[in-house]
């Protein structure tokens, strides 16, 4: 689960971690509101409006602001509140900004220069392990720097077993240059970051960029954060954070009904069983020249029910030229599933694209009966390779 | 001979009486497995499905001389369940349950890396010798003895692949479903491995999907030490970039990341690549021809 900076920065913040401070508005009144009382509280002259989405670069799209004073804030936050972000990590449409972070000014000028540094903590796969990956090269993108100059980029195991030790806070410190207090307050910055990871079950941190201010703070002025779906039932004060405004509303209403659909810009639809065999679909359409329009796992109880909105909810995609559906049962019988597409088609009424569908594995036979016998327009294939062939052949 | 499992392995079933586990057990009996208890806390002395119910699984491996167990207990618990089951010195885990927390995984992979003991999954469809054992939830006649070997990350997948090789007239000596979680027991490379050695094993096809680097690691391990022809299919080429990764892992995955990467490297390293699932079983009936 994703989420916006400023949760993120609160958590990070519970854990002793050094964040740029800020606070969350929906209106221009509030944002001017909540900066008075920032600079009360920080003392900040300056502030930064930060559009809230879930997306990167926001900066390019013109959703990261400086204000010199309250009528700029004002303006700024005016333009920024409900208009379409689009970065490069959206789509072309972009994203509607419902919330801004007014944040506090961080590049003051002071005694020495500010620098900034790239931070992520996230699971080495390989090794099953979490890492800390860090850069000097911070505020930039790390594909880039990763690409460039990789030798710029530096990286530190955690054993699950100790954590992780002061002198690996150490070498992170080191390895970034830092001396003196800035030093002292890195070590401190990346324990606390490592104990918030570790402590929310979170699956990514990208502290991008962590800065070192003039007056040697070490502080995090972005933060993706993004936590375990499957650790969500030990932190329900995070997953209330949830903002499904920022998921595609059919994907939402799926997750719902027990169904997982991720929707793509394709021509055929597909309701399969089990996340591989829905890839391996995917790619059978795209091999049988079409394109597959989503992605959707039905899951191990396929029953009449599901199928029904499984298909309500692929077919409200007006891009949807043709409907395959690829069961394997084994838990899931497939006389079932076939029940379900026969009523399915009954109570929706109108389906307008042809629909194939591939029932294999238990009662395989009885479920190409059922769908045989019902009178529908179905066609009904038993091996994946006529599955593909009857694609083409719908397409043509 | 298979691997990891056969008629002789002494199978328990932990979170026995749960609904789940209840249900695969019955199947895992009805199939011939040679089930010999389970095991619920709280429960035990009791008999289930005709079985002792063990409170521990020391006690199982003591009472019953367990050595393979299967877990469908929930994911809160499931982590714990496999660590018990180290522990008490099972040889064979095989761990079903799906949605175990990552940082929950990352303590087991550490907790048995000096145990003497192999952990399949979590989130898997488990193992499958035909005619011999079934620990897991695969229905079982989809697969019949022959001599090519199944690796998967994927369930249904794994389904698939064995329906066309029996239907190709070979038969599967060991079906193996490694699950598709990231921290995971046993990694493809390693499955391989087993049934590189395996004498009855003339053909393995391994199936992987995009994510991480397991296939590309089994690759150049087999290009290195195999013995044997690989068919290898990589589920995913239209999958849509950085839906499931996180941003920061997509570059410590590198290029070694997609479905096109993978597969390129499969076929750099000598494997009979498929690009369409449908030709799984066929390629394999050509490469042993």
């Amino acid at each position: 689960m994703n989420l916006h900076e400023y949760q993120g920065k609160q958590i990070l913040s519970s854990y002793g971690v050094g964040i740029q401070r800020g606070m969350v508005a929906t209106t221009p009144e509030e944002a001017v509101q909540v900066a008075k009382q920032l600079t009360e509280e920080t003392g900040t002259g300056w502030h930064v409006i930060k559009a809230q989405v879930h997306a990167g670069g926001r900066g390019k799209g013109g959703g990261v602001k400086l204000a010199k004073n309250l009528d700029e804030l004002k303006s700024h936050a005016e333009n920024i509140l409900g208009m379409q972000l689009v970065t490069p990590q959206t789509t072309a449409e972009g994203k509607t900004v419902h919330q801004v972070l007014i944040a506090e000014d961080v590049y003051y000028p002071g005694e020495s220069e500010t620098s900034e540094i790239y931070m992520s903590v996230l699971l080495n796969r390989a090794t099953g392990r979490n890492m800390i990956m860090y850069s000097t090269e911070g505020g930039m993108d790390i594909e880039e720097v990763a690409e460039k100059t990789p030798h710029l980029i530096f990286t530190e195991e955690i054993d699950p077993a100790t954590g992780l030790l002061p002198f690996q806070c150490r070498k992170v410190a080191f390895n970034l240059g830092l001396e003196g207090k800035a030093f002292k307050e890195m070590t401190k910055f990346v324990a606390c970051l490592y104990k918030a990871y570790d402590g929310a079950d979170a699956s990514l941190f990208e502290i991008n960029p962590v800065l070192k201010t003039s007056d040697d703070k070490i502080i995090a002025v972005d933060a993706k954060v993004s936590i375990d779906d499957n650790a969500l039932y030990r932190h329900k004060d995070y997953a209330e954070m949830r903002d499904v405004r920022e998921e595609d509303a059919s994907e939402v209403e799926a997750g719902e009904y027990g169904l997982s659909y991720v929707k793509l810009d394709g021509n055929v639809g597909c309701m399969v069983n089990g996340a591989g065999l829905a890839m391996a679909t995917m790619d059978i359409i795209k091999h049988a020249g079409g394109n597959p329009a989503n992605f959707l796992d039905v899951g191990g109880t396929a029953d009449a029910a599901r199928v029904e909105q499984a298909f309500r909810i692929i077919l409200k995609d007006d891009n949807v030229k043709a409907l395959l559906v690829n069961i394997f049962g084994g838990i899931v019988r497939c006389d079932r599933v076939a029940q379900g597409v026969v009523d399915a088609y009954k109570n929706i009424g109108e389906i307008n694209v042809p629909l194939i569908v591939r029932l294999q594995g238990t009662n395989a036979t009885e479920a190409k009966k059922l769908i045989d016998e019902s009178g529908l327009e179905v066609h009904s294939v038993i091996l994946l390779q006529e599955a593909a062939d009857k694609v083409a052949e719908v397409l043509a | 001979m298979s691997v990891l499992v056969n008629k002789d392995s002494r199978v328990i079933v932990q979170g026995f009486t749960g609904k789940e586990g209840t249900f695969h057990a019955s199947q895992m009996i009805e199939y011939g497995t040679n089930l010999v208890g389970g095991v619920t806390p709280g429960k035990g002395g009791q008999s289930h499905l005709d079985r002792p119910v063990f409170n521990t699984v020391a006690e199982a491996v003591e009472k019953a001389q367990a050595d393979t167990t299967i877990i469908f207990v929930p994911p809160a618990f499931a982590a714990d369940a496999i660590m018990e089951a180290a522990d008490a010195g099972i040889k064979i885990i095989i761990c079903i349950t799906e949605g175990v927390p990552t940082k929950d995984m990352s303590a087991v992979k550490n907790y048995i890396s000096d145990k003497n003991c192999r952990l399949i999954g979590p989130n898997c469809p488990g193992v499958i010798t035909p005619d011999g054992a079934k620990c897991g939830i695969m229905p079982g006649f989809v697969f019949k003895t022959g001599k090519v070997g199944v690796v998967s990350k994927s369930g249904t997948l794994t389904y698939e692949a064995a329906d066309q090789v029996v239907k190709a007239g070979l038969g599967i000596t060991t079906a193996i479903g490694i699950g598709g979680d990231p921290i995971i027991g046993t990694t493809t490379k390693e499955a391989v491995e087993l049934l590189m050695n395996d004498s009855d094993t003339e053909g393995i096809i391994m199936i992987g999907e995009i994510g991480g680097t397991m296939e590309a690691d089994a690759a150049r391990w087999i290009k290195e030490h195999g013995t044997k022809p690989v068919v290898g299919f990589i589920a995913g080429q239209t999958a849509p970039k950085g839906r499931t990764m996180g941003h920061a892992g997509a570059i410590v995955g590198g290029d070694d990341d997609t479905a096109e990467a993978k597969m390129k490297i499969m076929s750099e390293c000598g494997i009979h690549v498929v690009a369409s699932p449908a030709d799984l079983g066929s390629k394999m009936k050509e490469v042993l021809a």
